[in-house]
């Protein structure tokens, strides 16, 4: 399978979410053990096993809905211990993907959603991650979102505490050339 | 010994105090890191969760230009970060189409040559007996919990490091070097990774477990090689104290700080003085 090769047009998700995760999803047979080994199993409201089986039954927009895509902290349990192979986790990136793709992130989620986004900006812009800028950039996006102050004021008493231990560098060492970041974004966003 | 260094960047953000360390601590042992120049963001769970073509890209950028120095075999501290350069190593070897793709997107040649380490295969590649020789004061009162979390031994087809289940690399180390090592659940759980900011509950909570299962263990240290390990378990600790009601003040090494001290170093060279959670 060619990740770089454009999606096929008329496909099914279950196609493009197995093309993306390089994975088989009728090889699952709901045995469970990535749900059981899934640090947030008991937060989600679909659990892994159950994603995959929403899948196998064409019912993708459930899946695609989930807060638990987006709950998942890739922390490769389920894709380890899958005694069919099914690269579970990978079946997380491909319906965040999706889902962002197609603008059905959760609403309940939608902050995880602005930080990832918030962090590849600060790449393309920078090359390397800027931590203060991408703070300020997150917390400025969760309160368009959700208009609530908390997020705004979560952590306002570390900067003084990273500041005396020498870790708040104001401005990181940057790449020379970020013109090139800004051509491989673009390219790697192109589906043509 | 002469290597690459990828630093990344938690590394040489609000992390740079595990910069210090490794590098005080592999200068003692006459490893030179020559960092890569012109390295970038490998994309970090960010990529791999909104773009499959740009969290090989970027690898893949990072690999072509530490081939482009030259170099054989390249440090890469952060997990992450390593594990992102492997995966993209191997998606790239199984694929010659992908690899010429993926050269032109990043407009460089990418071979996928340089091999990629975590610090523990470093510290392995100096070896046990030199670790052993080197050692000057033996680490006799710690009784350590190794903690791998995931990326260090996940997934295991492609970082084939050490056993996923059951890592032993760091005991090996840290036994060398006269420490007690504890057994213990939590070794290779998840502390929340990169949800720090994104979703700071979940970090608190699988934070907390870590450090109450090491603690129910003797532990009287953890020690990680992985920086957002450590920014959750010693950084946030203070919020998880406050949070669950409990005291930890559960001390949090870097691999190289115990190695570093067993090899004599102060802790003021290996930035132990700019953690969050220091010495009861």
């Amino acid at each position: 399978m060619n990740i770089a090769n454009p999606l096929p047009q008329a496909c099914t998700t279950v196609s493009v979410v197995e093309t993306l995760a390089h994975t088989h999803l009728y090889d699952c047979y709901q045995c469970g053990k990535c749900t059981a080994g899934c640090p947030m199993a008991a937060q989600m409201d679909i659990t892994p096993n159950r994603l995959i089986r929403l899948l196998q039954l064409g019912r993708e927009g459930e899946a695609l809905d989930a807060q638990s895509i987006w709950q998942c902290v890739s922390c490769q349990t389920c894709a380890t211990r899958c005694p069919k192979s099914v690269n579970c986790a990978g079946i997380m990136d491909a319906l965040r993907q999706l889902s962002l793709e197609e603008g059905r992130v959760s609403p309940a989620q939608q902050r995880v959603m602005l930080f990832q986004k918030a962090f590849l900006d600060n790449i393309r812009r920078n090359g390397r991650l800027d931590e203060i800028e991408l703070i300020v950039q997150f917390k400025l996006a969760g309160f368009m979102h959700d208009r609530r102050f908390s997020l705004l004021f979560q952590d306002a008493m570390l900067a003084p505490e990273l500041n005396k231990r020498k870790k708040l560098h104001l401005r990181g060492k940057k790449v020379r050339d970020r013109a090139v970041l800004r051509r491989i974004f673009a390219r790697s966003m192109d589906h043509s | 010994m002469k290597i690459g260094y990828y630093p990344g960047c938690a590394l040489h953000g609000s992390s740079d105090d595990y910069e210090e360390s490794l590098r005080a601590c592999l200068k003692t042992l006459d490893v030179q890191l020559q960092e890569i120049d012109e390295w970038i963001c490998c994309g970090a769970t960010a990529a791999h969760s909104l773009n499959q073509k740009l969290s090989i890209a970027l690898p893949a950028r990072n690999l072509a230009l530490a081939e482009r120095g030259g170099f054989g075999e390249m440090l890469a501290p952060c997990p992450m970060c390593s594990m992102q350069l492997i995966k993209a190593q191997k998606a790239l070897a199984g694929n010659e189409g992908l690899r010429r793709e993926m050269s032109r997107i990043v407009e460089l040649e990418v071979r996928g040559t340089t091999r990629v380490l975590n610090l523990i295969q470093v510290f392995e590649q100096i070896g046990l007996d030199r670790l052993k020789a080197a050692l000057k004061s033996p680490l006799k009162s710690l009784s350590a919990a190794c903690y791998y979390g995931c990326l260090l031994t996940r997934p295991p087809d492609v970082v084939e490091f050490d056993d996923c289940e059951q890592p032993r690399s760091m005991e090996a180390i840290l036994t060398a070097l006269g420490a007690k090592t504890v057994d213990w659940s939590y070794r290779t759980e998840c502390c929340g990774g990169g949800m720090t900011m994104a979703s700071e509950e979940t970090v608190l909570d699988l934070s907390h477990k870590i450090l109450s299962n090491a603690a129910a263990h003797g532990a009287n240290c953890l020690v990680v090689a992985c920086p957002m390990c450590h920014v959750n378990l010693d950084m946030k600790q203070p919020d998880i104290e406050h949070r669950y009601g409990v005291r930890h003040g559960m001390v949090i090494y870097y691999l190289s700080d115990v190695v570093g001290m067993a090899l004599g170093l102060p802790e003021s060279a290996l930035g132990i003085n700019r953690h969050f959670v220091g010495k009861a």
